[in-house]
């Protein structure tokens, strides 16, 4: 399979369209007759509607219609709920909240959907929104965590009052209470995860059709997840059976986990076209986007480690809210939920006890964004272990080499009830250490002295939680023995269509080029749950392992029909089938040609040749490694330079080592993007949305970035899939805010400070300096 | 429909002399997506922060949202459709060769943007290169391998 097999750095197949500006992306959709959606937002964090004149709206020029949230009650519309609570698996209950697609009596928070202009053109639709007066008496607004779960905080929900929306806890209460009271050294940190949005440079979009004549929709959105929007959609909104609806999601500029949501502008385009009889498309601005896109993160925690004295761990103790926004929207249980349970990460700690409050704010709902808990949890753990090194004078190497769980250890079962299968952690640190060349860096430091700058690094590990849920693949083959897959994932820049049809190369001997990818279309592929959790190359993968089992089983029958031989004397290897000690063979292809004779059942068998595979009960897969991050501080202005950056990943079994490592790359730049630069920020007074533009929510760009990361492969193969795959989307996410944020304060201890909180902006880092240096002045 | 005022634009995109009357505050990004269908060029923001809709203009780069279609009366625009006749441009390959793209969205406005440097800089090292595509966002790739391409694009350029 020399090229085009598992493990080939094989070029992207997709690439070709988009690197000429052919991309389909759903805005590049245009149907005839088609109107245009302009979304009218809250302008209000929490208030109750009073009034909604829609008068001068519908008399601008070009509007067509102008539609509220009475408007959908009186057509019988539902609204949006979660995918799931965490009583629907054997958690503690919570307050289900739907979200309408427009909301009638009270808004909560900034972005709230309240009524939706269709017009000729979209400018039209555009500045007759900007007419609709909405009249809302305000009430008290909470943006935090924080300041929801103070005593008399306004409710954002008068069903929830305390706003704690439900808590779960993991670990053992005693046992960690235990560890505490016997350590020698107990650290302890306040850990804020700042509020971030996923920004895919795509904003989303939705274009709906309606079909008067067979009473069907036709959805064009740009989603991770078009089976399960779907759903929510039939079910919940519309309440018609799924049947009825054809979701298409065709390329899609990047996701983050943003994009794997139902959203209400999903069901208004579709609605609207049913009342008005034409297609109707709605473009998200990246203003809007960032106000009303689900966010990510947005946790604090109160975080304790317990230690012996020779830095041992022996109890973790978390109690942590996380913002739920103004309604439980899509998976933002998983978040919650990862947050704790991955906390022990790659340590063996024998005592560990948290607790995570979901807190409904008056601010736009936080959903799964790239790593979903895990780098919170992540995060959470190595500030702990660095500040345990500095309080014990010990090397940050060192205290975690005392740690980590060996690699003889495996399988492994953490306190949070969460077995790794594999996994080498020291070797995973001790080479990024190589990588990076740990043991030169005193003499970086000396050079970045004699320029005046601050030099700080750090090394962390990391271990993610890789595939969630089940997942279907389909392989049909037409007259010609070609295949096309039809994937129940959704790529959108994951590479999925150049992967998937390597392994079916390597699994069939299908020649590469004659292997065709389809997905994100529910009337094409028959079922699937898309893309999100690095849960393709487990799930799909296994699935398309078991699609490719039962091809070679059907074909083998076949095949032995055709070369008159038992079945049990017909071998398969490398793309052949061959009468045992015979130089008798047929090519795969050949063998599934023969599915389209044209009189009876060919072989006995069938007219086409179609299969499917399932996964499903598969462990989650443990994918880990180590970075190291140096940095320079200037003290003069707060400007961080990161001057090197080296991660070792173990990713299982590789299948494609060019995508791996634009996952990583890319998954490390997003997570520097929080830790250096990202914030959503609201006015804690009202609710007001201040990161509203990308003028005002930084984003990492190429000059922010390391100039080169160096990135190694590690593959210890994953012992609970056949592939012996491990997840590779979110890794570098998970991983690179810690790392970094503990090489800048190793820099900064230096002239006092001890603590600072995420974005690392300079004037943060400028503040912080400044500050400590008159807490010097004092004390002196 | 529209009651505002418009006016004729005359262009030359790609090649080809275009006329058309348009509303007088149709961005250039709208005119070339909306009405000449060239939907390569992007609209990833409305601040003029993202770079998704960089095109060229008398061959300069610049971002196709800030500036109206009648600003570039008489002007020559290139688009990403436009770039190469075959869409083989050393950019475009290298763009492949080095994965320097993922979900592709990014990617016209970064190939313009960095068509552009070339231009102007034949043989930029990694800081020309970082400085030029400041203003183009990638959410996707660390922009490692976009840096990478723009160079090896570079050394095929001058042989």
């Amino acid at each position: 399979m020399a090229g085009f097999g598992i493990g080939q750095a094989v070029l992207r197949g997709e690439d070709r369209r988009f690197i000429t500006g052919k991309g389909r992306y759903v805005d590049d959709v245009r149907l005839p007759h088609m109107l245009h959606a302009a979304v009218v937002y809250s302008s209000h964090a929490h208030g109750l509607i009073r009034s909604i004149d829609t008068h001068e709206a519908k008399q601008a020029p070009g509007v067509v219609a102008v539609l509220t949230g009475q408007d959908a009650l009186a057509d019988g519309l539902g609204g949006l709920p979660p995918y799931f609570m965490p009583s629907d698996m054997g958690g503690p209950p919570g307050h289900r909240t739907i979200r309408p697609i427009l909301v009638t009596d009270r808004v909560r928070c900034v972005g709230d959907r309240v009524a939706v202009v269709i017009a000729q053109s979209a400018r039209e639709a555009r500045e007759a929104a900007s007419l609709v007066a909405i009249e809302i008496a305000p009430l008290a607004a909470v943006t935090t965590p924080a300041a929801a779960t103070t005593p008399g905080a306004p409710a954002v929900w008068d069903e929830c009052p305390g706003n704690v929306c439900f808590t779960l806890e993991f670990g053992n209460r005693e046992a960690t209470d235990r560890a505490f009271a016997s350590a020698s050294l107990v650290v302890a940190l306040t850990i804020l995860n700042n509020r971030i949005s996923a920004n895919p440079i795509e904003p989303r979009v939705a274009l709906g059709t309606y079909d008067a004549a067979d009473d069907s929709f036709i959805l064009h959105t740009s989603s991770q997840n078009p089976h399960g929007v779907r759903h929510v959609l039939a079910q919940s909104v519309f309440g018609l059976p799924e049947s009825r609806f054809r979701v298409i999601s065709p390329d899609v500029g990047g996701g983050f986990g943003m994009k794997a949501d139902a959203y209400p502008e999903d069901a208004l385009v579709l609605w609207a076209s049913r009342r008005l009889g034409r297609p109707v498309k709605w473009v998200s601005t990246r203003s809007e986007a960032l106000m009303g896109d689900n966010h990510g993160r947005d946790q604090i925690s109160e975080a304790e480690l317990a230690l012996d004295d020779t830095g041992r761990a022996l109890g973790l103790r978390v109690r942590a809210q996380q913002g739920l926004g103004a309604y439980v929207q899509s998976a933002a249980v998983a978040p919650i939920t990862y947050a704790m349970r991955m906390l022990p990460g790659v340590y063996d700690i024998p005592a560990v006890h948290c607790s995570n409050s979901a807190v409904f704010t008056n601010c736009s709902p936080t959903g799964p964004y790239r790593g979903a808990g895990r780098p919170e949890a992540c995060f959470t753990l190595e500030r702990l272990m660095d500040e345990a090194a500095v309080l014990l004078g010990l090397d940050r190497v060192e205290i975690r080499r005392r740690n980590l769980i060996p690699a003889s250890a495996m399988p492994h079962t953490t306190a949070t009830g969460v077995t790794y299968d594999s996994g080498d952690f020291a070797q995973m640190m001790d080479r990024c250490l190589v990588l990076a060349d740990w043991d030169g860096y005193d003499q970086r430091t000396a050079d970045s002295e004699s320029r005046g700058l601050l030099r700080g690094r750090a090394v962390t590990t990391y271990l993610e939680s890789a595939g969630v849920f089940n997942e279907r693949m389909e392989l049909r083959f037409d007259p010609e023995g070609n295949v096309t897959i039809l994937a129940g994932t959704h790529s959108h820049g994951q590479g999925h269509a150049t992967v998937f049809p390597q392994l079916v190369h390597e699994w069939l001997g299908v020649p590469y080029d004659q292997i065709r990818y389809l997905q994100g279309d529910t009337d094409k592929v028959a079922f699937g749950r898309g893309t999100y959790a690095a849960r393709s190359s487990l799930l799909g993968g296994t699935a398309l392992h078991a699609a490719a089992q039962s091809a070679i089983a059907q074909a083998r029958t076949m095949a032995a029909a055709l070369l008159d031989a038992a079945e049990t004397e017909i071998d398969f290897a490398d793309g052949l089938f061959s009468v045992r000690g015979t130089n008798r063979s047929l090519a795969f292809v050949d063998v599934a040609k023969a599915f389209f004779r044209p009189m009876g059942k060919p072989g006995g068998l069938s007219l086409g040749f179609t299969v499917q595979g399932t996964a499903g009960g598969e462990s989650p897969n443990f994918p880990n490694g180590a970075h190291v991050c140096e940095v320079e501080v200037d003290p003069e202005t707060g400007a961080i330079h990161i001057d090197r950056y080296a991660v070792v990943d173990d990713v299982g079994h590789v299948l494609n080592p060019m995508v791996c490592e634009g996952q990583i790359v890319g998954g490390i730049a997003q997570g520097l993007g929080q830790a250096l630069i990202e914030q959503v920020v609201y006015d804690p007074e009202n609710g007001q949305l201040l990161s509203g533009s990308f003028s005002d929510y930084g984003m990492p760009r190429a000059t922010m970035m390391p100039l080169h990361i160096q990135s190694e492969l590690a593959e210890i193969p994953c012992k609970t899939n056949p592939l012996g795959v491990k997840g590779v989307g979110e890794s570098g996410t998970i991983g690179s805010p810690a790392t970094l944020v503990n090489a800048v304060l190793d820099a900064l201890r230096s002239v006092g400070v001890t603590d600072i909180t995420m974005p690392l902006t300079p004037v943060k880092v400028w503040t912080a300096i400044e500050q400590a240096r008159q807490t010097t002045r004092d004390a002196a | 429909m529209s009651r505002e005022p418009t006016s004729r634009v005359e262009i030359e995109v790609n090649g080809q002399i275009v006329a058309h009357d348009v509303p007088n505050r149709t961005l250039l990004v709208d005119f070339l997506r909306d009405v000449l269908d060239l939907t390569g060029t992007h609209t990833g923001c409305d601040t003029s922060q993202c770079g998704a809709c960089t095109v060229h203009l008398d061959g300069i780069a610049i971002k196709s949202c800030t500036i109206f279609a009648v600003q570039a009366h008489d002007k020559v625009v290139t688009t990403i459709e436009g770039l190469d006749p075959d869409g083989r441009h050393p950019l475009q390959t290298c763009f492949q060769e080095c994965h320097a793209l993922q979900c592709g969205f990014c990617t016209p406005g970064m190939i313009m943007a960095a068509a552009s440097l070339l231009n102007v800089v034949p043989e930029p090292d990694a800081e020309d290169v970082r400085e030029a595509l400041e203003g183009n966002l990638c959410r996707c790739t660390g922009y490692q391998p976009i840096v990478e391409a723009v160079l090896r694009a570079s050394k095929e350029l001058a042989q």
